[in-house]
Formats: structure tokens, sequence, C-alpha cells
């Protein structure tokens, strides 16, 4: 089973995780987006107590990419905290967790629209965006279409429709030129790339690289189907 | 079967004795009788035909009672499943109080009553408060309940068979039990249609829980005259399949022609706006017909429905947005399009016309294809044998329970002890464990989690002397907005460019379309231009087209388990067959050639190859939703065993599956332990799982319906609600909102209970043949395929040509029978 795809952006060959992660093998570095941290307690905090499992469940998966690429650097693309009070509401046990990941490698947090000043006392350093070698990482896409710039932001999510079943879930989504990543935190909702607000960023066509339970499967844009909150159940011969 | 109660000697006062001669009216015995158990200061469940002054039955006792003693304060509180309802019975009320000289106050309470009524209505309540069970709930959650409620004498709940065994009748359950604390002397008075289990309903309306309560009478009226019900044997050929019926429509328009006014009811809002369409196309008369269902703007269908009750109308095409309501005396016929999914519903559109028990309801059936045939007559015996369809009563809902519980609060402080003993007196939840209470009382309070995380952000606190109360007033306000337990899928509005609003269509219908295509809403043909901010902005396309894109499938009616043992007795014994149509006849006669009949008991599983590709057909009749549970369950099986699966469909009757390989043994493959672990990861995948999730949470509190100023097409809670399932599966999977999701998941949209039954009912007796081509009951399931997608004319010719090569395969060798095609 093919838990990583190998992707190429602006030349350079790039490893597409199933987690929604992103490792450079060169560099050794690792990127992630959106982890949206504490969005649960934020939402505890107007009334909505959602299940508090959430910043527990990404650090986890975090862990879980890092421990599997041994990267040296590892860029959070921004929005990591979900808003300016998550780092106070971090639990305890999930603080340290976090504090045992930066302490141990080179890490950089990108500055997102949620969190325009993530906090300096977690260790690592913090970047509104960061150029290396033919790649640029920043937190949202730029409309001039730079080649190589790799960010976050939109929390891409396509559906296709494989055989019997249909299938929905986060994706990487990109051209060649520039790739933007699926959100990674548990919380982090998602934006049908058909939506023009993505695919209006990729004029010239894109491709996806969907994120399943434990592979990561590549389809043309043709292949996408627009992504209905109430999906039906029916299915057609593929 | 009549119960007749011990007093039933309480005579009618003179002046309402003069007021019914005057009217030349006699009182029914069963409204003698209802005054007898008032005046015994007994409950009452009344089950009765539609007519027969059944309301005036119910409020007769508190009309007599605040005659002799008159004095103010709420005396009797009326609960409708439906506004208009309350507002016509007001009408209906405010007649007989003015004509008997009484000065009492009778209002309606709804969603619609403007904020300075209903200040007044608590400060100053009318006698009689007509109001359905969310504004109840709501009534409940104010300070002031116990003053406002602390004097009810009578609550009188209408339409009693419609509210019982759902989530809208859990929460009014619930809130009568809250009533009966505040009012311990409260009567209640239960009107309902005919039933198969009375019992139940009797304990559903008894205020102790129990079906034996010695202080609730039974009271029944008797039968009115049997309906006269006609099947329309139709001079057109019979389709195979589809549900439009519309080779039948001519002569539908003829039998309204003939009739004074006819009640056309459907099954689907595809079907109404279609069935309308074609009518119109006939309607050389120019007769006022209309159309009404459930997505027409509010005021369309208020215009409609007033236009019925003065008569100006011939026919109404409607969907099951017209079984309950309104009466109207003037109906002279009804015709059901379509299949009748069940006796108890078809009996109750039947009632829909004629209301007065002398004469009897004249009703038409009208099957769109083959197997409707079937279920029509398998209906109609089901009438004439007076058995109706019923399931076993079903516990009541946690989320609605968490709503209730956060309601309580919001009216005052209260005990977790007596708040338990009060909510085990309402039916649905006497067997509810202490354990499910404190869980449920848990998630209210602080979200119920394992991980105690959210001290800090409790919405129930506990004072001094330990009584739960409200943290902040934000939470009031909230409630408030979302109470009630009907959750729409998030819809949005069709508007006309420059123009008015149609009425609502589902998102996802929205979602499969492309500027230009054009579909059928609100009877007319419109063109899709565009998604705006909040809107769906249409125009009119030109008349003469067919519409490119389907009408969506709003409302679909699974088959009742009662109506589906008639069909599959029917089916195997060929001695019932000969007053079928000769078309069908010959059908059956053919399958029984080719294979087999599907047997009462076991299961019939075909299989044969077409085209590329191996079929497997299953007879299972448990309806289109188990059908579909169990499609999708079947094909992770045949995954598993390297089949390749393709595809499947499900109809009422029938699944088919297609794949690459063969099935050859489909006793291990539909055995029982489908239901362990398949279920369980189906569950984790199912979008139908993670809707009914999102009504529990929505339903519980966890999430809302709507974020004040915030989201207006609901696609937010949408997208939360599926991350919050996805992650609290993983991290506590037994977290009560998950027990409750898993307890809807068993009936509904997944109908597990229903997959569960049949597999355990057919162990050990599935009949499997091995054909070599397609049989001619395994014909109409294999036209259904692909065909929801598109609806035109050329789509069906084109089916028409498949149809046609299928119909001859499959009766291909039976040269002594010629198919009347």
């Amino acid at each position: 089973m093919s838990r990583s795809a190998t992707l190429r952006v602006n030349g350079v060959g790039l490893t597409a995780d199933f987690t929604g992660a992103l490792f450079w093998p060169n560099r050794r570095t690792l990127a992630v987006a959106d982890l949206h941290l504490e969005k649960g307690s934020a939402f505890a905090e107007r009334g909505h107590l959602l299940p508090p499992y959430d910043t527990a469940a990404t650090l986890r998966a975090l862990a879980d990419a890092i421990a599997r690429y041994r990267p040296a650097r590892v860029i959070c693309l921004g929005d990591s905290f979900h808003d300016g009070g998550a780092a106070e509401r971090l639990a305890a046990a999930d603080a340290d967790r976090l504090r045992r990941l930066t302490a141990v490698h080179d890490w950089i947090w990108i500055s997102g629209n949620h969190d325009p000043a993530p906090p300096r006392d977690w260790g690592g350093q913090v970047e509104t965006d960061l150029t290396m070698g033919a790649l640029t990482f920043r937190h949202q896409a730029e409309a001039r279409c730079p080649a190589g710039e790799i960010s976050g932001h939109y929390h891409p999510k396509a559906s296709v429709r494989l055989r019997v079943r249909r299938v929905t879930g986060r994706c990487f989504l990109g051209d060649g030129r520039r790739l933007i990543l699926p959100a990674f935190g548990a919380y982090a909702g998602g934006l049908d790339v058909l939506d023009p607000a993505v695919s209006g960023l990729f004029p010239g066509g894109f491709q996806v690289h969907l994120l399943g339970r434990d592979g990561v499967y590549g389809f043309p844009r043709q292949a996408l189907a627009p992504i209905t909150p109430l999906e039906a159940p029916r299915s057609r011969p593929a | 079967m009549l119960h007749r109660p011990a007093h039933r000697s309480a005579a009618l006062p003179a002046g309402f004795e003069a007021w019914f001669a005057g009217k030349g009216w006699r009182p029914h015995r069963h409204q003698l009788e209802m005054l007898a158990a008032a005046t015994a200061a007994q409950s009452a469940l009344l089950i009765a035909p539609t007519g027969g002054g059944k309301t005036l039955a119910g409020f007769l006792p508190s009309l007599v009672d605040l005659a002799a003693r008159p004095r103010a304060g709420l005396h009797t509180l009326y609960i409708s499943p439906l506004k208009a309802l309350a507002v016509d019975i007001q009408r209906n009320l405010t007649r007989p109080i003015e004509e008997l000289g009484l000065d009492l106050a009778c209002e309606t309470r709804t969603g619609d009553t403007p904020h300075g009524k209903r200040q007044r209505q608590r400060r100053r309540p009318p006698h009689f408060l007509l109001t359905t069970p969310e504004s109840l709930a709501l009534l409940l959650s104010y300070h002031d309940a116990p003053q406002v409620f602390g004097q009810v004498a009578c609550v009188v709940i209408d339409e009693l068979h419609a509210l019982a065994g759902n989530k809208r009748g859990d929460l009014l359950a619930l809130g009568l039990s809250r009533l009966q604390t505040l009012a311990p002397g409260c009567r209640r008075v239960g009107l309902s249609a005919t039933v198969h289990d009375p019992a139940a309903l009797r304990a559903w309306l008894s205020p102790a829980g129990r079906r034996d309560d010695p202080s609730l009478s039974l009271i029944t009226s008797s039968h009115a005259v049997e309906p006269e019900v006609e099947i329309l044997t139709t001079r057109e050929r019979l389709p195979w399949s589809g549900h439009m019926a519309v080779h039948a429509l001519p002569e539908v328009y003829q039998r309204i022609r003939r009739a004074g006014t006819t009640l056309v009811f459907v099954n689907t809002r595809a079907q109404a706006e279609i069935v309308f369409r074609e009518l119109w196309r006939l309607n050389e008369d120019a007769l006022p017909i209309a159309l009404h269902h459930g997505s027409l703007a509010v005021e369309q269908r208020r215009k409609v429905e007033g236009a019925m009750s003065r008569g100006t109308l011939r026919a109404v095409v409607a969907t099951s947005s017209l079984d309950l309501g309104v009466d109207w005396a003037a109906v002279d016929l009804v015709v059901q399009v379509g299949a009748p999914k069940g006796v108890s519903r078809l009996l109750q559109r039947i009632g829909r016309a004629n209301h007065r028990l002398d004469r009897p309801s004249r009703a038409l059936l009208v099957p769109a294809n083959r197997f409707e045939v079937l279920e029509c007559r398998a209906a109609l015996e089901g009438v004439r044998a007076g058995t109706l369809d019923g399931d076993p009563p079903r516990p009541g809902g946690l989320d609605v329970l968490a709503q209730h519980i956060l309601g309580t609060a919001c009216s005052g402080p209260f005990d977790a002890d007596a708040l338990y003993a009060e909510v085990i007196r309402a039916a649905p939840y006497q067997r509810l464990s202490r354990q499910d209470f404190d869980d449920v009382l848990a998630f209210v309070a602080d979200g119920g989690y394992a991980l105690r995380s959210y001290e800090r952000y409790r919405r129930l606190t506990r004072d001094g002397q330990g009584l739960y109360r409200v943290a902040a007033p934000s939470h009031l306000r909230r409630y408030r907005m979302n109470v009630g337990t009907i959750v729409e899928a998030p819809t949005l509005k069709v508007k006309l460019k420059r123009g008015r609003i149609l009425g609502e269509v589902e998102e996802y219908f929205v979602n499969g379309l492309v500027p230009s295509n054009t579909f059928v809403f609100a009877g007319e043909l419109l063109c899709f231009e565009g998604l705006r901010e909040t809107w769906v902005e249409v125009s009119r396309a030109p008349g003469s087209q067919d519409p490119q894109v389907p009408a969506y499938m709003g409302g679909r009616l699974p088959l009742s388990t009662h109506l589906a043992e008639r069909v599959r007795a029917m089916l195997e014994t060929p001695r019932r067959w000969h007053d079928l149509p000769g078309a069908v006849a010959e059908w059956l006669r053919l399958q029984r050639w080719a294979s087999v009949m599907p047997p009462a008991n076991g299961l019939l599983v075909e299989t044969f190859p077409r085209g590329e590709k191996q079929f497997l057909v299953a007879y299972c009749f448990e309806g289109r939703n188990a059908h579909q549970t169990l499609g999708m369950l079947l094909t992770r099986r045949m995954e598993r065993a390297g089949l390749g699966p393709l595809g499947f469909v499900a109809t009422d009757y029938v699944l088919a599956v297609w794949s690459l390989k063969p099935v050859t043994g489909p006793d291990a493959l539909f055995d029982e332990d489908m239901l362990g672990d398949d279920l369980e990861e189906w569950m984790a995948e199912s979008s139908m799982l993670r809707r009914t999730f999102r009504n529990v949470a929505v339903i519980a509190g966890l999430i809302e319906r709507r974020m004040p100023g915030q989201e207006k097409t609901g696609r937010q809670v949408t997208f939360n609600a599926d991350l919050i399932y996805d992650v609290l599966r993983k991290h506590e999977p037994d977290h009560v909102l998950l027990r409750a999701t898993r307890a809807d998941a068993a009936g509904g949209l997944t109908d597990i209970h229903r997959v569960a039954q049949m597999l355990s009912r057919v162990r050990g007796r599935i009949t499997h043949r091995a054909l070599d081509r397609v049989s001619p009951l395994a014909v109409p399931i294999l036209l259904e395929i692909g065909k929801e997608q598109v609806y035109g004319a050329a789509l069906d010719e084109l089916l028409d040509e498949g149809a046609r090569a299928l119909i001859a395969e499959a009766t291909a060798g039976a040269s002594q029978a010629e198919l009347p095609l």
C-alpha cells in the first residue's frame, strides 16, 4: 500500500504523506499546514463543548510523521494555533509533547491569519515566509503564481468515485509549479478544490493527491466530483 | 374491540344540549364518553377515524367545565404537530365558544406569534392555548413556567399517532412529564387515528407511562363505512420500472374531471412535480389544479390550502405535506399515484376524502410499475382485513433527553434525583437506566468527556444544595434558538431572477447543477443561473423543453414491514394471481418458468452474467433504506473476497449488485456476522451515519443549527459534525452521543435493525439460482441502474431501447408466451 506519493514541485522531488505532511528528502525537511491547535477549546469557550481531543490527536499524528521521516527541520505553514489564547489553553501533557518536538528539531513557525504572531516560548523561530533553494514556504498562496511556492491556508478537500464507493478527503493540490497542503489539524475543516476560490489559483489545471486512510492517491481534475454534504450512498459502476 | 369506560352516564348540560340541537346535531357516543371520563377525573385516549367531531370531543369537557365554573388562567393546553392545525382549531373553537355565550379566550402560540403577544400570554394566559411540541418546550424553559402552567386542568394532544414513536414525540413526552410535575391534577387527552397497537399509545399517553394505567380510559369510535378503494387497471401498457405513472395520467385526469374535488397523493417531491406538470399538459378544460409539497414557499402552500378550504380547486397534487392537517369536508376522491408503502399511511390518506362517517371514502390507487401493482394489491387486502402497520415502541432518544435537561435547567435549578424520577414517568424513557441519565446529564453539564478538561466551560454548575443551574445567560439564549428535534438538511432558497422566492431545495441537489441546467420545481421548468450568496438564482426556461436534471428525491418513504410480508405471501401463492392484471400475472408465470418465485420466508438470490459483468439480485423486500445498507455491507465483503464489486442499486423490493467475478456461495455472503466488523468499519465511513450523528449532535446541543449572526446555509454545521464524529469515534467510542447515534442507525436512513431481522430470518433458507441470463423478475431493478441521474425524453428513448433488449433476453425461449409490452 502506498502510504506516500512522490511529487515534483518546481523540479524538486517531494514526498506527500497520507497524514497530510510533506517531506523534502534532500533537505530533511518536513512541512505541515494548518494545525489549528486548541480549536476545540476555542469553541468550548463559546459554549460548544466539542470533544477535547483535537490537540492531542493532531500532535500525536505529527509526532508519528516525524518519527517516520526523521527530519532535521520542521516547518509549520501557519494557522498552527487556532487563536491568540490557544497557547494558554494547551493542556499540560500536550504542551510537554509539543516542547519535546520543538526542542530536538530546527522548528519554524510561519505566521498565518489565525496566528499572526505565533507564541515564541515554544521554541523554534517565527517567520512570515521562508525560501530554501527552489522552494518558498508561506501560509497563503499568492495570486501571481510564483513557482516553487508551498502553502496551506485553503484546507483543500476533494471527492472521487472509486468503484462502489465515493471517497471524499483532504488532499494535496498542485500543478507541478506550486503546491497547497491539506490541513493537518484534527478539527480543521476543508474546502472543495472545485470551489473557484481554490481552483482559480490554478488556471492551467491541477492534480490532487487524496489522503486515504493509509495511502495517498493521485487524480486529475477531471476525475473529481463536487463535494456534497449529504453524499448520495447510491453507487454506479466506475 | 370496544372499551366502554365505567362512567358513561354524564349528561350534557342544558346549554350544550340546546347548542347541539340548534345545529341539528346529536352528540356522538364517543363525545359523551369523553365527557364522562372528564367528570370522573380520568385521562382519555380517543381512537377514531378522521371526521366525526373528534376535535370537539377533545374540547367539550373543558368547555363544560369552564361554563359551570368560570375562572381565569390557563385551563386547557392543545398540542398539535402542525402550526396550521392549531390556527384552524382556534377558528373552529371560537365559534362554539361564541355561540354558547361563553366568555373564554382562545389563542395560538407558535413560532409565528409576535413577541409582544408571547410576553402577554405568559403574564395573562388565555383559557385555551393552542400550540406545538416545540413551543411547549420553549414555554416550559421560562422561569415563570410554574405560574403559567400551575393551574392547567387538561392537555389535549391531537394527531397523537403522528407524534408517538418519533423524536418530536420524545420531546413532547418529556414536556408532559414536566407539566405533570407543575400541575399534578392535569388530565391528558389524546386524539388519534386508528393504530396498530392501541396499548402502546395508551402507555405513551398515561401520566405514569403504563399500559394498564387505571386513570386513563380508552375510547374508540365505531369505524366509518368501509372505504371504496379501486386499483386503476390502465388501458395503457404497464411499465416495467419507474415511479412517475405518466402512462396512467390521462385516465387520472378523466377521473378528476368527473369528481368534484380530488386529492392526488404522491410519494416524493419529484413525483409531485412531474405528475403536476403532466396533468397540466393534459388539462384541456383548464381545471384549477394546484401543487403542494414541503419544499414550496410557505406563502405558496398557505395559498393552496386556503383555496382548497374555499372549495375553489378541482385537484391538488400533494406529498405527505398534506397527510395531516386541516379538514376539508369537500374532497370526493383520493388518488394515490405510486405505491402506498404502508396500509396505515394509505388509510390516513384515504381518510382525507369525505369526512362524513355515513358515506364511504373513495380512493383510486395508480401503480406506476409491475411491482407496484403487487404492492397496491397487498395494501388493498390490508385495508379490507383492517391490519395496520406498526413498529414496536422504541426507547426515547438520549439526544432529546439532553435537550430537555438543558431546557429544564433554563427554567430553574433542579435536583438530579427528582428530574430522573420525572423523566422515567414518560413512556419512551421508562426503561432509561440511571447510568444513561447521569451520562446525558454529564454531557449537558460539561460535555461528559472522559478527559475532564472543560471544567471552566461548564454549561451547568451545582450550587450549595447540589442543585444544577445554568452557568451563563448565553446558554439560555442558545437553547431557545435551537429547541426542537427537526433537523433539516441544509437547504438553499430558490429565487427567480429579479423575482420572488419559489421555495427551498437541499444543498446537495444544487451542488449537482451547472449553470444552464434545467429542472422542474414549483410546477415550472427552471433554468439554473447560478449560486448567489445564500440562494439559488433561476430563470423561467422555455416551456416546450424537457428538464435535463431530475427533480430531487426528497421525502422518500420505505415500504412497511407489514406490507412487505403481504407482497411476499402473494408472490408465493400462484392461485392468488388470477385477478392481477394480465401483464403482471404473465410476468410472474414467466418468472416461475425461468427461475423460481421468491419464498415468503426465505430469500431468493439469483446470479447471472450480463455484458462483461456478473449480477447478483436478492429479493429481500425490506425497503430501500435497509437494502442500501445491505448493499454497502455486501460490496464490502465482496471486495474482500476478491470478487471486484462494481456497483449496486436498491429499490424497496430488490437489491442488485454487479461485480467482475460471480458470487458462487450466497450463504456465506449473507451471513449474520456481516453486522459485526463490516458494520463497524462501514459506520466509520458512511455518510448516512455521519448525517445521523450530525442530527444527534444538533438535537443534543453540541452544535447549533445556526450560529447567531454567523452561518446562513447550514454548511458550517455539516462540516464540523464530520470532524467531531471522527475524533470522538477514535478517542471515546462509548460517548453518550455515539450511543445515541448507534440507536438511531437501527432505524431511519440505515435501517440496520431491519437488515438484522432479515439476515436472521433467512438463515439456512437461501435459495440460489445460478441463471445464464436475467430473469423476468430482475428486469425492473436492472432498469433502475443509472436511471435516477437524468430525466427527459431523449434519455427515456435510450432507456427504452435498453429495456426492450433486456426484456427480450429475460423472456427468450418462452415462445409459448406472448408478453404484452
